[in-house]
């Protein structure tokens, strides 16, 4: 009997996500009322759940997708994969300003830069200390801290091993989910309650998971404007972190 | 139709995506280039059109209304088929240049946006003084 269940779960992956999505759903809009009153928005909640979910998951299988390893579960997979998740994006486009975004462009495009820039003289700083001396490395290291694509893109292009690889990625990892944890609560704090600052937030933190999980959890009409410039971080990351930002590296390093 | 609003979605994503993929090879990266938000500037160019004209149907724009609503679902899947595992052992200077790199980018949200700011009011009195 638990076998026919289990295959039927498994046969139809998707809609066992959205049955599971809509229960960690409804469980966390009831902890934040009841809980919280509120104050802690319940997607932000849910978004922890998704979280603990994915730690649970990897620790069980030893992959790296989280709950989605766990074969009944396969469908989240699906449901939370780069395709959805961009058409979703896209969608939230369905409500925005023409004119927020024009008047909000140019920060937008100084924010896309900045961000890049001091997230990867981060990662810099931080190989130093830790001992590393190649340039290859510590620029590697410094896509890592811009996101968990830049860095294996960059320490691909200039050969880097493939360790040095797999810290980049995690370096990005810690970044992506803590932007999704912590936007919630420091978004008073940096002033993000708008279409102007949400774009330059797009645009300072570049993982497009870590902003959208973020502004979702903060308020979702931002969504948008957020994600709009975050999606230009990483391929203008994969341009400049090897060519500009490398040699930059290595007539200090080298 | 409610198709008509979900196809268009779709169009102006698969165009987006392209267009950032070409910008990709156009400047040398083997990465897409700001495709998902060329899309959105499709969407909302379109759409804002269409809505002049009248040419959009209630129906239509609740297709593209549901996949906006599907978004917070969509990323709490998102978030539970994340790395979390492969992020907490990395070890120290994985997190620790993670967390600066987040604490950085945070503290140049209200440092950025009012430069933005500044530029937009420069041109203001620019105009009214002209």
């Amino acid at each position: 009997m638990i076998d026919s269940l289990q295959s039927i779960l498994a046969e139809n992956g998707l809609i066992t996500a959205f049955a599971v999505v809509g229960i960690t759903m409804y469980l966390s809009y009831f902890l934040s009322d009841k809980l919280t009153k509120g104050r802690l928005h319940g997607s932000a909640i849910a978004i922890l759940l998704g979280l603990l979910l994915a730690y649970i998951g990897g620790v069980v299988t030893g992959g790296e997708s989280g709950l989605a390893d766990i074969q009944i579960f396969s469908g989240i997979g699906l449901m939370g994969g780069a395709m959805l998740r961009d058409l979703a994006i896209v969608a939230t486009a369905f409500g925005a300003s023409i004119e927020e975004i024009k008047k909000a462009g140019f920060s937008g495009i100084v924010a896309l830069f900045a961000g890049i820039v001091v997230s990867f003289l981060i990662g810099v700083v931080i190989a130093l200390l830790f001992g590393y001396t190649d340039p290859v490395e510590i620029t590697t290291i410094g896509g890592g801290a811009a996101t968990y694509i830049v860095g294996p893109v960059v320490g691909t292009a200039l050969g880097a091993s493939s360790e040095v690889i797999a810290l980049s990625i995690a370096a990005g990892l810690v970044k992506s989910i803590l932007v999704m944890i912590a936007t919630p609560f420091f978004a008073k704090l940096i002033g993000l309650d708008n279409p102007r600052s949400a774009m330059v937030f797009g645009g300072l933190m570049g993982t497009t998971s870590g902003v959208a999980g973020g502004l979702a959890a903060t308020d979702p009409k931002l969504v948008p404007y957020g994600a709009m410039t975050a999606t230009f971080y990483t391929g203008l990351g994969c341009l400049i972190v090897p060519s500009f930002l490398y040699f930059l590296v290595r007539t200090f390093a080298g | 139709m409610v198709i008509f609003g979900v196809a268009l979605l779709a169009f102006c994503m698969l165009l987006g995506v392209y267009f950032g993929d070409l910008l990709g090879i156009v400047m040398g990266v083997d990465a897409n280039i700001g495709g998902v938000g060329i899309s959105m500037v499709f969407l909302v160019l379109i759409v804002d059109y269409l809505k002049r004209n009248k040419k959009i149907t209630q129906k239509s724009e609740d297709g593209m209304a549901f996949w906006g609503a599907m978004y917070i679902p969509i990323v709490i899947a998102m978030s539970a088929q994340q790395n979390v595992v492969g992020a907490i052992s990395g070890g120290p200077m994985a997190i620790t240049a993670g967390v600066l790199a987040v604490a950085a980018s945070f503290a140049l949200v209200p440092v950025i946006t009012k430069i933005g700011q500044q530029k937009d009011e420069e041109y203001v009195t620019k105009k009214i003084f002209k």
